[in-house]
């Protein structure tokens, strides 16, 4: 028996840790306790080792363990001495060369942010080792244990399905072409950078006190004398130590949120403090000692509780914890209701949804002279500098932003995370420093969707015709203002979905609570009132004789009939279009459906079959805001053509569709460009990616600059509109007319630009008057999806089958990006409807908060319609939003025909459909 | 840095612990990495995993023998009689393939969830289970040995070596009740064994349930009832009594009713693939 002293003894100063990793033998000393993938990262050099939790919830560390596919997150480093260790680093050809499943990924689309991708990588590869030829039920069930919040699963699937076929390589050209993805190989090789990655050595880290309460008032207490007796950090920082104003919001006249909440903390996971000192000595730091103490005070967690009479107040100045009200009012709606024919009512409310991108909040920052530069995951670099600048008390042009690959945002990503406490921890100790969220902070702190009480009435006259609608929506936005503002003035907007309501009055409030701020979320509460609508729709309809998806075909909004704001749009209005799209589906599936259940009546069986549509609207960028983004595009005297590309991409493939748009219409193929951004000393402005703006705006600014540069080539070369240019070298030409740009080099610009455009384009819109009718958007969306479910009446339990989305995207840019939009959109919704509620407190990581899994995702098939709109690129739209909002109310009226039970209170988890179920029945 | 042991033969683990009996115990990790957070960096733990003898998953006429460091995968490579298929069903619902590679049958049951999928299987199993300590080992049935939420018979200096599932005659099935398909903590799980006679009527029946209560529960009651019945007889034969032991609670998974309402349909339906041509 060995003595333990001596063991001890060796392991104070850690263990050498000798492996084979992707196929070399490797050493190093490190603590034996440590996670094998901290260690795998930090002393291995195998970042492309992703952390999304630490619990083995989401499986984005996955690496093959004598090839046998572990959560690295869950095992001690010691466990790896002697072991085979492969990660998605050896799953290359050849440094930076893919291997063939890696190719198969980028073929097929099936990395959109990339943050799981590694994970996805080894999983398939572990199945396809033993299994060369695996179903398709096979490979769902190898990927089950990872996570993927982008791409719906489905085009993961088939890129492992298809992997032996190594196929030529992608599809070639411009506007309309399936081209891959043009940022896609660093995220198949598990080489892209982000926010946790590719930090300078000896960074130091920063790590957040935060309230363990809803409401609580606090004091911290001697700091100088809990620094003394933790001499290696670096710094303790609080409010006080904020050199400009403590703090910041995405909507500037509201900013609430401070940095470090002073005295009060107002929703549990709120910041008060930051340690900041080398990465061994802050991990290892219990926080559970750090001198603050608290005073927990009452807690308004919900809308009724926070409206009621004596609910503690969340903000002085904002009486009855209103933050703000939205209406749009038409008509008279009242009137309407009264004459018309049939008239429906209901009660829904639904709970915060968290985002569950996989990469938590992480990035660096550092100090270089006077200029702070911010390396972190955002989907809004040029808001994030104008708030940091504010924050720490600087001139704008002093903080460059460079925004990390994003692993995952959908609207969370648009306000401040870690971006302040690295900005003010490199400031003030002048090194370099980073922050990684683990899973329960990110939870606890980032926004969220609001949760929703609506009560809706909506009328239609005999011959099925909308008469009125009526609208009550209360929002519960949090502690702070975050797009709360947005929510209540989107949701009033679009709450009649996209038909023809000539009586209307909507109302929204958005209430302040004690819980973590509700903010963006694909579809601003878009998704919350489609469900009221959408639901209440299928009810008219049965009150009035008509089939469902043939009521909304009859009342779909059309060019020249005015909206709920009273905007006339002449053309690009392809809601109709999309509702037919799905008439033969919904009536074949219809059919079937009911032939199952007559089967299943006949032998006992609990199952039961239904179909549901629904239709969705959805105005791209600002509402009746000014919405620019500014694109940039320039040859050098070398021939080297670049794009300066500021539209952030967080996989959903503004780098490529931006890409194609200027190809296009400079005239130029793809792979001749250079890109450069997102970077806010390198890239123009092209606003936050939100709102379903970046092909709508940001591309319509890239086709400007493209056709501009095009105009300059043109010029200097005498040629026709029509020309077809070519670029070879530093020669460009057309047909026989040819320009060396090497012999423009004295003409260059401060940019280094022998020819040069840069474009802003911001989409026509007009303000909203006291009853909030006015132009918001230069275009909608549109969009409608059929569902078809089967549900287990015995035990609560929905599985959707089948889901058919029609898009009118006016202009399909790339037809693959735009599928896995709709893939991974209709994906977040079924989680919407059926599963996913955050809970503060409760559901604070990825087993009691859960997002589909591969087994959940239905199969999906896309149908694009392409109505061309006058301001889009091309004629494109927005799409990013649209894919979500019809997906909850297709399910939940599909239950309904299954079943008759009516879902309105949403997630329908088992117990509470169960129980609607069971109303049915008595 | 924490104390972190390695041991590589029982003795060595038994020594170490008589030193430090508050040392955390840790296996796959499946269970206490998460439960660790943070605080993984400054937790002293012992690490069985060096210890070969725990290993492996053996079949005698004396039974399933699951040593201690044996992964729900072990369990699913190995060739096992109908009568213990509940475990390996409920072996592939426990987390993912991922968590089924590295977690074992002991730490699961060690780690005392209620919605532990493996204890319910082993409790249908009349599993018992082998503790080494300084007094020598011991053995005692499953449902002695997890006694409450987070909570096990192991005393001070105490470590599971083995569970042990003995000879069982008939066909086995489990089935677990979650809210989304894979990666899913359950909101209630059924295992069933069932040995019928040549006429398909039940001879013998062993019903546990999961999740609806501190502890899984065998339903003593139902299994009695349910000898000399056939598939037919066996949906009127449950009977609201039967699941009076359970007491589910509401959780962030399902509320109470759910679960009171949906552990009769699991366990007919449990029991119904038993019967199974």
């Amino acid at each position: 028996m060995r003595d333990a002293a001596p063991l001890k003894a060796r392991q104070n100063e850690g263990m050498t840790l000798s492996l084979t990793l992707n196929g070399a033998r490797r050493r190093a000393q490190v603590a034996p306790q440590a996670r094998l993938s901290a260690v795998l990262r930090a002393d291995f050099d195998c970042e492309g080792v992703k952390i999304g939790c630490d619990a083995g919830d989401c499986g984005a560390c996955t690496v093959l363990l004598d090839g046998a596919p572990v959560c690295a997150c869950l095992m001690p480093a010691a466990q790896a001495e002697g072991r085979q260790i492969e990660t998605v680093e050896g799953l290359a050809k050849a440094p930076g060369i893919p291997g063939r499943l890696q190719r198969a990924f980028l073929r097929h689309g099936a990395a959109q942010c990339g943050i799981c991708t590694p994970g996805m990588l080894v999983s398939a590869e572990a199945l396809l080792r033993s299994n060369p030829h695996p179903t398709e039920a096979e490979v769902e069930e190898a990927i089950s244990g990872v996570l993927c919040r982008c791409t719906g699963y489905s085009k993961i699937v088939q890129a492992i399905l298809d992997c032996e076929a190594d196929a030529p390589s992608a599809a070639q050209g411009a506007v309309g072409a399936r081209i891959e993805r043009l940022d896609g190989l660093p995220k198949v090789l598990g080489t892209d950078a982000f926010g946790a990655d590719s930090w300078p050595t000896e960074t130091l880290l920063v790590r957040a006190i935060r309230s363990p309460f809803h409401h609580a008032r606090f004091t911290l207490r001697n700091l100088d004398l809990y620094r003394a007796a933790h001499p290696e950090l670096r710094a303790i920082l609080t409010a006080a130590d904020i050199p400009g104003r403590n703090l910041h919001g995405v909507i500037p006249p509201l900013a609430d949120q401070p940095v470090f909440a002073e005295g009060v903390a107002r929703f549990k996971g709120e910041a008060v403090a930051a340690v900041v000192g080398p990465r061994e000595v802050v991990e290892a730091l219990d926080l559970a000692g750090f001198p603050v103490e608290w005073q927990e005070l009452d807690a308004a967690l919900t809308i009724e509780a926070a409206l009621n009479a004596d609910a503690p107040q969340v903000h002085e100045g904002r009486p009855g914890n209103v933050l703000v009200k939205g209406l749009v009012c038409r008509g008279d709606a009242g009137s309407a209701l009264k004459g018309a024919a049939a008239v429906v009512e209901g009660q829904f409310s639904s709970g915060f949804v968290e985002h569950a991108y996989i990469e938590p909040e992480a990035g660096f920052a550092r100090r270089v002279g006077d200029r702070l530069e911010v390396f972190a995951c955002t989907q809004a670099p040029h808001m994030d500098r104008d708030d940091l600048a504010l924050i720490m008390g600087l001139p704008v042009d002093s903080i460059r932003i460079l925004p990390s690959a994003v692993g995952g945002g959908f609207g969370s990503k648009l306000d401040l995370s870690v971006q302040p406490y690295i900005a003010l921890a490199a400031w003030v100790t002048g090194a370099p420093c980073g922050m990684v969220y683990t899973r329960t902070e990110s939870i606890q702190s980032s926004t969220k969707r609001h949760p929703s009480q609506i009560t809706a009435r909506i009328g239609a006259d005999a011959e099925g015709k909308l008469v009125g609608m009526d609208f009550l929506g209360h929002f519960n936005t949090g502690a702070y203002a975050s797009w709360g503002p947005t929510v209540a003035n989107r949701v009033p907007v679009h709450a009649s979905g996209p038909y023809s309501v000539p009586h209307y009055n909507a109302r929204s409030v958005a209430v302040h609570s004690h819980c973590a701020p509700s903010g963006a979320f694909r579809g601003f509460g878009v998704p919350q009132s489609s469900v009221v609508q959408e639901s209440l729709f299928d009810e008219l309809a049965d009150a009035v004789g008509m089939d469902r998806l043939e009521f909304r075909i009859l009342n779909a909004l059309g060019v020249g009939q005015p909206t709920v704001t009273g905007q006339v749009f002449a053309q690009g209005v392809g809601i109709r279009a999309c509702l037919e799209a799905l008439r033969e589906d919904w009536v074949a599936r219809r059919a079937a459906c009911a032939a199952f259940n007559a089967e299943q009546a006949r032998i006992g069986g609990p199952l039961r079959r239904g179909v549901g549509v629904a239709g969705m609207w959805y105005g791209c960028g600002n509402t009746s805001l000014p919405n620019p983004s500014t694109i940039r595009v320039g040859l050098k005297a070398d021939g080297s053509l670049v794009l300066h590309q500021g539209a952030v991409d967080i996989g959903q493939g503004s780098n490529t569709v931006i890409t194609q748009i200027c190809a296009e219409a400079l005239g130029l193929p793809v792979s001749a460009f250079t890109l450069v951004g997102a970077d806010t000393d390198l890239t123009p402005d092209a606003g936050k990616t939100s709102a379903s703006r970046q092909t709508f705006v940001s591309g319509a600014a890239s086709l400007r600059a493209g056709a501009a540069l095009r105009g300059q080539i043109l010029r200097r070369l005498n040629a026709g509109e029509r020309a077809r240019l070519t670029l070879e070298g530093s020669v460009i030409a057309a047909g026989d007319a040819r320009l060396d740009l090497a012999t423009l080099s004295e003409e260059a610009n401060a940019l280094g630009y022998v020819l040069m455009a840069e474009e802003t384009y911001d989409p026509p819109t007009s303000p909203l008057d006291e009853n909030g009718q006015g132009e918001p958007y230069a275009a909608y969306g549109w969009g409608a999806h059929l569902a078809e479910v089967e549900v287990d009446t015995e035990l609560g339990l929905i599985r959707t089958r089948d889901l058919v989305c029609a898009h009118d995207v006016g202009r399909a840019i790339n037809p693959t990006l735009l599928e896995g939009q709709i893939e991974g959109g209709s994906a977040q919704g079924l989680g919407f409807a059926l599963m996913e509620e955050f809970i503060p407190g409760r559901t604070e990581n990825l087993h009691d908060y859960l997002i589909p899994t591969a087994g959940d995702v239905p199969r999906v098939r896309s149908i694009l319609i392409e109505d061309p709109d006058a301001h889009g690129p091309f004629g494109a739209k927005g799409i990013g939003e649209q894919v979500l909002i019809p997906t909850a109310p297709a399910i939940l009226n599909a239950v309904r025909d299954a079943t008759g039970a009516r879902l309105r209170h949403l997630p329908a988890t088992p117990d509470k459909v169960l129980r609607a179920l069971n109303d049915v029945k008595s | 840095m924490p104390a972190f042991h390695r041991p590589r033969s029982v003795p060595e683990a038994l020594a170490v612990l008589e030193g430090a009996p508050g040392l955390r115990i840790v296996a796959g990790g499946t269970d206490v990495y998460p439960m660790l957070g943070a605080s993984a960096a400054r937790t002293p733990l012992l690490d069985l995993t060096g210890i070969d003898a725990l290993r492996g998953v053996t079949l005698t006429g004396a039974g399933l023998r699951i040593g201690a460091l044996a992964s729900w995968t072990d369990v699913q490579r190995t060739d096992l009689p109908p009568a213990y298929v509940a475990l390996q069903q409920a072996g592939r619902e426990v987390g993912s393939p991922q968590i089924q590679n590295a977690g074992t049958v002991a730490g699961n049951i060690c780690n005392a969830s209620p919605a532990a999928d493996g204890t319910v299987a082993l409790m249908a199993l009349d599993a018992t289970v082998e503790v080494a300590g300084p007094g020598g080992t011991r053995r005692m049935l499953l449902a002695e040995f997890v006694t409450g939420v987070r909570r096990v018979a192991l005393r001070p200096g105490e470590f599971v070596v083995a569970v042990h599932v003995p000879p069982v005659a008939g066909r086995s099935a489990f089935l677990k009740l979650g809210a989304r398909r894979y990666l899913v903590i359950s909101i209630a799980m059924v295992a069933a064994r069932v040995e019928c006679a040549a006429d398909g009527s039940i001879v013998r029946a062993a019903v546990a349930v999961g999740a609806c209560s501190p502890v899984a529960q065998r339903l003593p009651a139902l299994e009695a009832r349910l000898a000399g019945l056939t598939r037919a007889e066996l949906a009127s034969a449950l009977r609201p009594e039967d699941f009076a032991p359970l007491a589910p609670i509401s959780d962030v998974r399902a509320d109470d009713a759910y679960r009171r309402a949906a552990v009769p349909v699991l366990v007919r339906r449990c029991l119904e693939r038993c019967l199974e041509d």
